[in-house]
């Protein structure tokens, strides 16, 4: 399959955004931020909506919306008492904010599917490109931080003790996750990638003790999930994200009651 | 001197929670604070720690202090993941070079669970993780440490084992201890000091010679 161009850029593209959001979902996982990632893909639905109404890149549209949600919607559920109602205050109004863009923007249903269920069959080049380079700058972002998100991510009332700057270290990664939640989508869609955020690095809370092995886990869970996802997408014809979302949950569910088993037996 | 505090006031809205307090600490020394629930023990402690800002009075560490710190509460549920070890190591950088590694384990001697190093702080008890926490606070090799209700929510053999490491640390390392507590009788066998903080005043004294009542 790898005589096509197209699925040569779908692996490419697929891999930088599985190591993304894989090493992004320890921390989403961490920090008890999964509420928030799914907040965040709907809230890039509305971006890219906003994008195909404007006629630019859906990319940039959800980049721009993630980017404004997640810092918003981050300082809200820190300090909120209402912290799930408000967020989905928040989704609904956004939800329905990008069923508007796509209906006063006249793009046919194509775009609507490509952004709730992911296109990574049709990313071009330049797709590629833009993927990898946004991938690079998550993970740097976190490679700068990466000794206050560990502690912080990991034992917030210690980090704070110690006189972490625990806000800032929040600021980075809500920017890292919008931008991963903006990548993953390219692939999964914007209704599914709180799967490539949360269900890998589930999975590894229950496989490694230390939050490198976790990383790597986490890592090498969501590149299954997305080679085996194109793989079979390839030769079955059916959807990709599909592939996608049955190996994570199959994975995960494994490796849940491996761990039921060899704790409560 | 290692601490001097004076004048400190605190309030919160219009509540005061205690005025004009006054003491000081002297290196090497070992002291409790004492005080019933809610007198304001860890409002002292997390004004001391720089994360309250008092609304009157100062306090100054000595320039050659370095504090650790053990707070009250942590957030470990029983599926918390990172091993032991990995926690204590929390506050080092992602890639460790060999020094690192070997403080890291040299403190896991020191509070005895090197041997248990690998198992998860969610299935550790809470005599492991308490000292696990004092652990991850040693990493920087502190001279001063300051404990919050550490025994709190520990079985006696527990308590009894982690006052010997606080003890073992002041005897042996010199560390200046400063232990908050509600426990009197626990605090009257281990410490030497004690301050007692209660109706917005603080006293201080020999730990043998500590006659309050808590009323």
């Amino acid at each position: 399959m790898f005589e096509f161009v197209f699925m040569r850029y779908a692996f490419l593209a697929s891999t930088f955004i599985a190591i993304t959001c894989g090493v992004v979902g320890v921390y989403v996982v961490a920090r008890n931020y999964s509420f928030l990632a799914h907040t965040l893909s709907e809230i890039g639905f509305a971006g890219a909506a906003f994008g195909v109404f404007l006629g630019i890149d859906p990319l940039w549209g959800m980049l721009l919306f993630t980017l404004l949600g997640s810092v918003s919607v981050g300082e809200l559920s820190l300090h909120s008492d209402q912290k799930e109602s408000s967020i989905s205050a928040i989704s609904a109004l956004f939800i329905g904010l990008g069923v508007l863009f796509l209906a006063i923007s006249n793009a046919n249903s194509r775009y609507a599917t490509s952004i709730l269920f992911g296109s990574i069959i049709g990313v071009d080049k330049e797709g590629v490109i833009r993927l990898v380079a946004l991938s690079v700058i998550v993970l740097l972002l976190l490679g700068l931080v990466q000794r206050q998100l560990n502690f912080d991510s990991f034992d917030h009332i210690g980090a704070v003790a110690h006189g972490v700057k625990v806000g800032l270290v929040s600021f980075v990664f809500l920017i890292s996750l919008a931008m991963a939640v903006s990548i993953g989508s390219q692939i999964v869609g914007s209704l599914l990638v709180f799967i490539l955020l949360t269900l890998p690095a589930s999975s590894a809370r229950y496989l490694g003790k230390s939050v490198p092995s976790m990383l790597l886990w986490a890592v090498g869970i969501a590149l299954v999930g997305v080679w085996l996802g194109l793989y079979l997408g390839f030769i079955t014809n059916w959807p990709v994200t599909f592939f996608i979302a049955m190996i994570e949950v199959v994975i995960y569910l494994v490796v849940y009651f491996i761990h039921l088993i060899r704790h409560k037996l | 001197m290692i601490l001097e505090v004076k004048n400190l006031t605190m309030k919160f809205d219009n509540k005061e929670i205690f005025r004009d307090i006054n003491f000081k600490l002297e290196p090497g020394s070992m002291t409790a604070l004492l005080g019933p629930n809610g007198t304001g023990k860890t409002t002292l402690i997390n004004i001391l720690m720089k994360l309250l800002i008092p609304t009157g009075g100062s306090f100054k560490f000595s320039d050659d202090v370095k504090l650790g710190y053990v707070p009250q509460f942590r957030n470990i549920d029983s599926e918390y993941p990172l091993s032991i070890k990995s926690f204590v190591a929390l506050n080092t950088p992602f890639f460790k070079n060999k020094q690192v590694k070997q403080t890291i384990q040299e403190e896991l001697e020191e509070v005895h669970l090197a041997d248990i190093q690998n198992i998860r702080m969610g299935e550790a008890s809470g005599g492991q993780k308490q000292r696990a926490y004092l652990a991850q606070a040693l990493l920087d090799k502190p001279n001063m440490i300051i404990l919050d209700e550490a025994t709190a929510s520990l079985d006696p053999v527990a308590k009894e084992e982690l006052m010997q490491l606080i003890t073992h640390l002041n005897q042996k390392h010199q560390m200046t201890v400063l232990f908050v507590t509600h426990d009197l009788p626990l605090a009257k066998r281990f410490m030497k000091e004690y301050l007692y903080l209660n109706h917005g005043k603080i006293e201080q004294g020999k730990m043998g010679d500590f006659v309050g009542d808590y009323e």
